[in-house]
């Protein structure tokens, strides 16, 4: 019996435009549309993919965060999760204490594999997955874009400044996926019905037993300056001369 | 006192750039006492590279046959060994420090600051979220060892004029082989690297076809220029994944940036914000990246392209 665990969370939507407090105090999010972190969506489909090919017997997905969060992961279970982790805290967190939370739920259900995307896109910290395999001291694999298993060897190949790299990983091990790894399945309405169906269990943070990291606190949040509004030229020979006057040619 | 240690990044002998502008980033801190690790299986050329970096005190060469690959796993119980003496860890936020240091950091029980992009005290740094649609100040507890990646887009690579001592030192630690390298696939080609050059010339999805592509080689070789591409072009398959700019491919910072056939999604135009003149060909006059361009021009890129090369 081999599970994968799959590490999601809630974020504000990919195609909202953000908006900063006037008292610079955070971001606006009430009544903002939130969404599974799409890197993390891409985690639940390679999960899913591995139970489909024998490779996993089981998916379970897991979140921190409001109770919300089970809007979330109520959606991962329609895109195919076998059953769902809640870890419920109702203020921010520091990805250390993420990474430590998740560990307890690695440690209870022992899998092959934790999945989960390689960067929040609210936060872009970029952190968990890496804090999660240190503390469980395991390998990692971050950025993958592609995922081999077989006869028990596992090659990630990763998107790297210079190109791709290819590791090999003994498992257990901690996977964070790059945009490539796949494209996530649409839901369709009968699994969102069926997914109602399947369990959810609920894990307080604060009674986990872990110390919650508050190393970081924050001074302002602002957006950013402005760049001035252009000019248009109206064709190639003016974009030229224009370009040598500002003398970046 | 602030004592920072750099972990160097570098591959075939040489510093990358990136490793320059760590420093730079760490000398902004007043009184900072600088050093910086160079892990390696043969560590010595790039150490006297990494000497020659203004501001530096020391370098230490870390040698061990289980260096030869900058794999995670195995560097980070090398530095957490080291850190004992050090405030500060600070490594480029490419994807070689991002990989490393939050296991670095989750290792030490500490938590990390991610590109950090401007620092205003030894424990102030300010950083982008929701990819560089805010920027957030924080302020690090003091009494915690301090883990962070610099956003190498926001500072200028230090000058070579120091002269730093060399230091051999041993690790103690047991070593992971639990990871080990297969193979890394490179494009070997003389053009300027992406992350550090004066021009950038980057294609969108309306290149139309990886053949199409080669317009934007063309362009960048007339101008000496980088490569870049959007998403969508590498998604399409017309550029290779290291080209992609933007909030989950490359932050860069050129002189001139010249994004051809690109919409300019939020995501897009983080990754050049920082640029100091954008230039639009598109033909939409309503895509977004008009929005941030210094100079944009409405119209076909197969029409404006062979102009372009004419007059240049």
């Amino acid at each position: 019996m081999s599970k994968i665990l799959v590490c999601i969370k809630r974020v504000v939507d990919y195609n909202v435009r953000i908006r900063v407090k006037p008292d610079g105090s955070g971001i606006i999010t009430d009544g903002v549309k939130m969404s599974i972190n799409p890197f993390d969506e891409i985690a639940l489909e390679e999960a899913i993919r591995l139970k489909e090919r024998g490779i996993a017997s089981e998916v379970i997905v897991a979140s921190i965060g409001p109770t919300e969060t089970q809007q979330q992961l109520r959606v991962g279970l329609a895109m195919g999760a076998d059953r769902a982790i809640h870890i419920q805290h109702d203020t921010a967190i520091e990805p250390l204490t993420a990474a430590k939370a998740f560990l307890k739920i690695v440690e209870q259900e022992a899998p092959l594999l934790v999945i989960t995307g390689k960067q929040a896109i609210d936060d872009d910290n970029a952190q968990t997955g890496q804090m999660l395999a240190a503390l469980w001291n395991r390998p990692q694999a971050c950025f993958t874009s592609k995922l081999e298993i077989t006869n028990n060897i596992t090659r990630a190949t990763r998107e790297v400044d210079d190109g791709l790299e290819t590791i090999e990983l003994d498992l257990p091990a901690v996977i964070t996926c790059d945009l490539r790894l796949n494209e996530p399945r649409y839901v369709k309405l009968p699994e969102i019905m069926k997914a109602k169906k399947k369990p959810l269990e609920l894990f307080m943070l604060n009674d986990m037993g872990i110390t919650l990291n508050q190393q970081f606190k924050t001074v302002n949040v602002a957006p950013p300056p402005a760049r001035q509004k252009g000019v248009l030229v109206k064709d190639a020979k003016e974009l030229v001369e224009l370009l040598k006057v500002k003398g970046v040619l | 006192m602030t004592r920072i240690l750099i972990i160097a990044e570098h591959a075939h002998g040489k510093l990358n750039i990136s490793t320059r502008k760590t420093v730079s980033c760490a000398a902004q801190i007043i009184g900072a006492e600088i050093d910086i690790a160079v892990f390696a299986d043969q560590a010595s050329d790039v150490a006297t590279q990494a000497a020659q970096l203004a501001g530096v005190k020391r370098v230490l060469k870390v040698e061990h046959p289980a260096f030869a690959h900058a794999l995670a796993a195995t560097y980070a119980p090398a530095i957490v060994e080291l850190a004992s003496n050090y405030t500060h860890l600070f490594a480029p936020s490419t994807t070689f420090g991002k990989d490393l240091m939050p296991r670095v950091a989750a290792l030490l029980g500490v938590g990390q600051i991610s590109d950090a992009m401007a620092i205003e005290g030894s424990h102030r740094f300010v950083r982008p979220i929701y990819a560089g649609n805010a920027m957030v100040t924080l302020d690090a507890e003091p009494g915690h060892k301090l883990v962070a990646t610099i956003r190498t887009a926001s500072f200028q690579p230090a000058a070579t004029t120091g002269n730093a001592s060399i230091e051999s030192v041993s690790i103690a630690a047991t070593l992971p082989n639990h990871t080990r390298f297969i193979s890394h696939s490179e494009e070997h080609n003389d053009r300027p690297d992406l992350q550090s050059a004066a021009r950038v010339v980057a294609g969108g999805r309306a290149l139309g076809s990886a053949e199409n592509f080669n317009l934007i080689y063309q362009l960048a070789d007339q101008l000496g220029a980088g490569v870049g591409a959007s998403r969508a072009a590498v998604d399409a398959g017309y550029a290779a994944n290291e080209l992609q700019v933007g909030q989950t491919g490359k932050i860069i910072a050129p002189d001139l940036y010249i994004a051809v056939g690109i919409s300019g999604a939020i995501q897009h135009l983080t990754g050049i914000k920082d640029a100091r003149t954008i230039v639009a060909i598109n033909k939409d006059p309503e895509a977004p990246i008009f929005d941030v361009a210094d100079i944009g021009l409405v119209g076909d890129l197969f029409s404006v392209l062979p102009e372009l090369a004419k007059h240049l």
